[in-house]
């Protein structure tokens, strides 16, 4: 059976599954429950300036009656006293000693509030620091969290503040509200951060309630530009991921994966993307602790599937395979095919063709069902079809190439071969 | 052996003819169901149904919230689609055709949903059509059945004043009067009737019979143009002896008791015998169950292949704990001699239903295979005999009346043409500004079926009095 143990900068934890800093690790209850369920490690709900939350704090977005597709916040840093989090965070390194604790800090902006809360996290025995340069709310305004993040000049200056002082691993979690996570990145390693995390939440307004017209969450008849995450933010975080594993410079430290982490497939998707270890967050908010257990199972269950022994075998296996557009090959070409014993009738593939994408699927009305079937001849190979198709390997794309040989875009403008063959 | 009424209390009646199909009791879980729905494009069930309901669109209309958009989506294509997604046989239409069926996995509860809408825009009485001015136009419409009111509920809108002469006391026709209680409701008939009425422009005058206070000629002096959707009424006789008997009724007038008098006002048999598998055969056994019987037995001259009820409607009965006997046809009622003190017993009663052993032979006309007789015989005990073989038109009637029609049936025209000198209208008679729909010119078939026809009526009333004008 393949093993999930995992080494980050010498920090062991016996999976990958590490919670990320928010309310489920931001007291000693929690984190003993979570780590009795299974979980890997814990990224300590931050600790640094002193804060008031309001009520409310959360809202969230539905599709198609599933909720909590994505998930918002407007909650602060912890806001328990910083003696009562050292006491427990030392009594949970007690009790579990081969889990990661990694603390979550964001101290006041200037040099002596970063080293003393430094020198306090590192004596209770903790494993590693992960700096907060990344919350999108509350703390910008006092030109903390997302507002040190966005500006690769001020990271820099706070990590070298940070390296001046600390003795453990010291991680540094980017914001997505930038145009790219990469010059913060940069600078954070070139001020000497030993790893990445990535993303923190984005910066969002979830919805407006069209009885009170008050956007969410509402707290007192007022809402706030909130942190989103969940499910609807993976795509997001998996791109600035790769931006991260493919820059020379950041790619040269790990990065612990963050953003709507649910399921072990998430995950896989992170590590292969150049993750080592993934943060979870809304999926335990939602769920509980417990999910760890099909996260650990499904993984591992995966990699025996692939051969993969150990964690390290597939870690950024699929970084290469994401280019520019430029590099794709032209003369690839598929088409859809609908398995006639498959088809359920249902036209969905051919409405989406119709209406959204090239008309390549010929309709032959029947009562009540028609019969659908591809115009290979028109289809440009979108996989659209195949997205809407409710039903499992109705529609496949089947390859087709156009030439024999790898044909990318340089070479076909360079050879002045004819465009548009639609 | 006794046929006697009161036989259960009051919460057994109650129980037993409670909402077989009740509706969703919460949004979340209407909206588990809905959200279900694929959103097929051309959909099969849409296609499926007669009235054409957009159903995709209502179903996708309730998982936005948006009710009243779903409510008209559904009333504006079918005006009882309150009490039709109660009485449907669904199974072989929407339902039917659901394209969940092709993947084996539950069809999308259509019916429950179509409910859904439909129940809170009929209860808060939501004002979905508005009248268009009155034109001037009036027009009679015979039967404030689904066919009558469809038709009068879509010419009003159009600003016509309309005249229904209806011979019942309640209007709704067959779904008020011939329908199992525990599927629709007689109150929520009512409610229905009321919401369809609420548009304006249409009064009905009930107790009004064609061929008693009412005929067709006095109709046509009266008013523009007249629709005809006076149904089918006449059960069909078994002809065979013994049908005079004490204990021999007709399953139409027994639902028909059912809900005009009550539950616990109709008699029933201990033993009693249903002959036919339709519909409302179906109806009149399982009620009959309901009613007290101790004993219910369905026969059918043919087998279940051919039967004209659905699979659900069967497993309604069985599951009521009917007896079904296949290949069985009526012979005899044999019956105790006419008699009893005082002569109060002057036909004598039910005691046996003598039925012949059948086997198929060559399919008949209906394509189906034909039931003959195999000479032998066998008796059931019976102290009841409800006749459910079907319903006749109302032939002497429209004969009297003047309509053309076949074997009762009247003849309308099945598609709209046009040549140089004359224009057909689907719903037309042969006759001038005389217009039909519904069971009086199909002979019977759905509720769905009649809303349809009382469209296609409505628009052809129209189209003739524009044409007129």
């Amino acid at each position: 059976m393949a093993s999930l143990h995992t080494n980050f900068l010498g920090i062991h934890s016996p999976n990958p599954f590490w919670l990320a800093s928010a309310p489920p690790t931001d007291k000693k209850v929690n984190v003993l429950r979570a780590f009795e369920a299974g979980w890997g490690g814990v990224v300590w709900k931050t600790l640094g300036s002193q804060v008031k939350n309001v009520s409310s704090r959360y809202s969230s977005v539905n599709f198609n009656g599933a909720r909590m597709m994505g998930f918002n916040n407007i909650e602060l840093i912890s806001d328990r006293p910083l003696d009562l989090n050292l006491k427990e965070i030392r009594e949970c390194i007690r009790l579990f000693p081969d889990r990661a604790m990694i603390v979550s800090l964001m101290a006041d902006n200037d040099r002596k509030s970063w080293h003393e809360l430094i020198r306090q996290v590192e004596d209770t025995g903790a494993h590693g620091i992960e700096l907060n340069f990344g919350c999108p709310h509350g703390m910008t305004e006092r030109g903390m969290g997302a507002a040190v993040g966005q500006d690769p000049v001020i990271a820099k200056m706070v990590v070298e503040w940070v390296m001046e002082a600390a003795n453990i691993p010291v991680i540094t979690k980017l914001t997505p509200n930038v145009h790219s996570v990469v010059p913060t990145g940069r600078a954070a390693v070139e001020a000497g951060t030993q790893a990445l995390s990535l993303i923190n939440t984005i910066q969002s307004v979830t919805g407006v309630d069209l009885d009170t017209l008050i956007p969410n969450p509402n707290v007192g008849g007022k809402s706030t530009f909130g942190g989103y995450c969940g499910p609807a933010v993976k795509p997001i975080a998996l791109k600035m991921l790769t931006t991260i594993a493919q820059d020379p410079i950041t790619a040269k430290v790990p990065v612990s994966g963050i953003g709507g982490i649910g399921t072990w497939q998430d995950a896989a998707e992170f590590m292969l993307l150049g993750a080592t270890t993934v943060q979870v967050c809304t999926a335990a908010m939602k769920y509980g602790f417990r999910i760890v257990e099909d996260l650990c199972e499904g993984l591992s269950n995966w990699m025996d599937e692939k051969g993969f022994r150990q964690i390290t075998d597939f870690i950024g296996k699929s970084v290469p395979t994401l280019t520019h557009w430029e590099e794709l090959d032209i003369n690839y070409h598929i088409v859809a095919r609908i398995d006639p014993a498959k088809c359920i009738h249902c036209g969905l593939c051919y409405i989406a063709c119709e209406d959204g994408s090239h008309q390549s699927i010929r309709l032959d009305a029947g009562n009540p069902y028609n019969t659908y079937t591809i115009k290979e001849e028109e289809c440009v190979g979108c996989n659209l079809c195949k997205l809407v198709c409710p039903v499992d390997s109705c529609i496949t794309m089947v390859e087709q190439r156009k030439g024999e040989e790898y044909l990318n875009w340089k070479e076909f403008q360079h050879r002045g071969l004819p465009l548009n063959d639609h | 052996m006794a046929i006697t009424n009161h036989r259960l209390t009051p919460s057994a009646y109650q129980q037993n003819f409670s909402d077989i199909h009740p509706p969703f009791e919460t949004r979340d879980a209407a909206l588990v169901e809905a959200n279900r729905c694929l959103f097929c494009y051309d959909a099969p069930c849409t296609k499926s149904c007669p009235t054409g309901i957009n159903v995709p669109k209502f179903i996708k209309q309730i998982t936005t919230d948006n009710i009243k958009g779903s409510a008209y989506t559904i009333l504006s294509a079918n005006i009882m689609g309150g009490g039709c997604s109660k009485v449907c046989p669904v199974e072989k239409l929407c339902e039917g055709a659901c394209v969940y069926n092709l993947m084996d996995e539950e069809a999308i509860p259509i019916a429950k949903l179509q409910r859904w809408s439909t129940e809170k825009a009929i209860r808060e009485k939501w004002p979905l059509f508005e009248r268009k001015e009155p034109i001037g136009k009036k027009v009679a419409i015979v039967g404030a059945g689904p066919s009558g009111l469809s038709c009068a509920h879509a010419l009003s809108r159009e600003g016509i004043d309309v005249t229904i002469y209806e011979k019942e006391a309640k209007g709704g026709g067959l779904m008020t009067y011939g329908i199992a209680a525990y599927k629709i409701t007689p109150e929520f008939c009512e409610q229905e009737l009321e919401y369809i009425l609420s548009l304006g422009g249409i009064e009905v005058k009930y107790e009004q019979e064609l061929g008693k206070n009412l005929t067709v000629s006095d109709l046509r002096k009266k008013y523009d143009a007249i629709y005809l959707g006076f149904g089918v009424g006449l059960a069909r006789q078994l002809d065979i002896p013994g049908e005079e008997l004490h204990g021999v009724v007709d399953a139409i007038r027994f639902i028909y008791d059912i809900r005009s008098q009550g539950y616990p006002a109709v008699p029933v048999g201990d033993k009693v015998v249903v002959v036919g598998m339709g519909m409302t055969a179906i109806d009149a056994a399982t009620q009959a169950k309901r009613l007290g019987a101790k004993e219910v037995t369905l026969v059918y001259r043919r087998t279940e292949e051919e039967m004209p009820c659905t699979r659900t409607e069967l497993d309604i009965a069985k599951l009521d704990g009917c007896r079904i006997v296949w290949l069985a046809a009526p012979k005899e009622i044999l019956g105790t001699p006419p008699g009893g003190a005082a002569g109060s017993d002057p036909t004598g009663r039910v005691t046996q239903l003598v039925c012949s052993v059948m086997q198929l032979g060559p399919p008949d006309a209906s394509g189906r295979r034909s039931p003959a007789d195999t000479g032998q015989t066998f008796t059931l005990d019976a102290d009841m005999v409800i006749k459910a073989t079907g319903q006749m038109p109302f032939q002497a009637l429209v004969a009297a009346s003047d309509l053309p029609n076949q074997q009762g049936k009247i003849s309308i025209a099945t598609t709209t043409t046009a040549s140089s000198t004359a224009t057909t209208l689907r719903g037309a008679t042969a006759l001038k500004g005389i217009f039909a729909g519904g069971d009086c010119v199909n002979g019977g078939k759905e509720v769905v079926d009649a809303v349809q026809a009382g469209k296609d009526g409505a628009a052809a009333i129209l189209q003739y009095l524009t044409n007129i004008k």
